[in-house]
């Protein structure tokens, strides 16, 4: 839930970055850790394994500019993508303002994504969110691996309702800050238009 | 969360700084964003702390669902010279007190206890207020062009 901050005039909002595992959550935000300036940013914290699998989250505060003299700031948040993990997804669901939806691209992924998919969904509406009215951007990520299914197969069966979508190598940044641009326009004018906070 | 109630709650912090002898005391929401701090907060990088609270908050909660218990309301974790308390504050917020030798973990919960009433009222005060009006949000006054303008390189 977004929060205002009147003293330190600070709009805060919560992202988080869904999707399965080795999808290239954690990569996005490391891409955009190491090209954020040091000013925009806070400290990226990874709650890892030893094998650098997500544990709990990665979060990675960021500053994207003011508005009205509010600084706008964004909590960027990924969940840990193994199926187990599945208790600690919901606790990083609570309060988010944006989702965005990691997709692997690759062939042999495709059930894991329908299978994330269908539990960001439900664990939303644990949390009492709909997906269909939260701010929400589906990323095609892995789009340069030779194995990556044709898009049009991978928009049918991960974003039937159409929602802005975008092509992405978190390797090596394409489509990244695209991504991130596109939720966090679309948090800020779902908060105009429900004018709340 | 109206200005005049973010006040009040800013000023709670502040006293239970005092009166506990804190290092420091912050307010948190429980999804992990900042909401008021008090005491020697400037070398501590305030975001992170609030952020890896919640999510220790949310995990112990997590835990106390599985074992069929109420939400564990407290925690305490001892350091060699740094030790926090972790309170539930009307199961709305975190009220997170670092202290050191300069106090004690009985001074800091006996002063924690009357703040955490303080802000529940507070807090029930924000909730009855919020089913009636609107705040003054600054949310009305964007414009989409503001909002264009954010990012544009």
């Amino acid at each position: 839930m977004s929060f205002i901050n009147y003293s330190s005039r600070e709009i805060n909002c919560k992202l988080v970055y869904y999707g399965p595992g080795l999808g290239g959550k954690t990569t996005n935000l490391q891409f955009i850790y190491a090209r954020t300036s040091p000013e925009a940013k806070g400290k990226m914290i990874s709650l890892a394994t030893e094998t650098e699998r997500t544990l709990f989250f990665d979060f990675l505060p960021l500053s994207l500019g003011e508005i009205r003299g509010f600084k706008t700031r964004f909590h960027l948040y990924t969940v840990p993508g193994q199926v187990f993990y599945d208790a600690s997804r919901k606790l990083i669901l609570k309060g988010v303002d944006g989702v965005i939806f990691v997709a692997d691209s690759q062939n042999e992924r495709m059930e894991a994504n329908i299978e994330s998919l269908e539990n960001l969904r439900l664990n939303l509406a644990e949390q009492g969110y709909n997906l269909d009215k939260l701010p929400y951007i589906v990323q095609y990520n892995k789009r340069d691996l030779p194995n990556a299914a044709p898009l049009d197969e991978l928009r049918q069966l991960l974003n039937p309702t159409k929602v802005p979508e975008f092509e992405a190598c978190a390797t090596t940044g394409v489509g990244v800050f695209e991504t991130l641009k596109a939720i966090a326009k679309s948090v800020l004018t779902e908060l105009r238009r429900g004018g709340g906070g | 969360m109206f200005p005049e109630e973010q006040r009040q709650i800013a000023s709670v912090c502040q006293r239970l700084h005092r009166d506990s002898n804190a290092k420091a005391v912050l307010l948190i929401g429980r999804d992990g964003q900042p909401i008021a701090e008090a005491g020697e907060v400037g070398e501590i990088d305030v975001t992170s702390l609030s952020s890896l609270t919640a999510g220790n908050v949310a995990a112990t909660g997590g835990i106390s669902k599985i074992l069929r218990e109420k939400d564990f309301t407290s925690q305490f974790h001892e350091g060699e010279k740094t030790h926090v308390h972790i309170t539930l504050v009307a199961g709305r917020a975190i009220l997170v007190v670092l202290f050191d030798e300069r106090s004690s973990l009985g001074l800091v919960r006996l002063r924690v206890r009357k703040a955490t009433e303080e802000m529940g009222r507070l807090f029930e005060q924000v909730a009855r207020k919020a089913a009636t009006q609107t705040g003054p949000s600054i949310l009305n006054e964007i414009t989409d062009a503001d909002i264009d303008k954010l990012f544009n390189d």
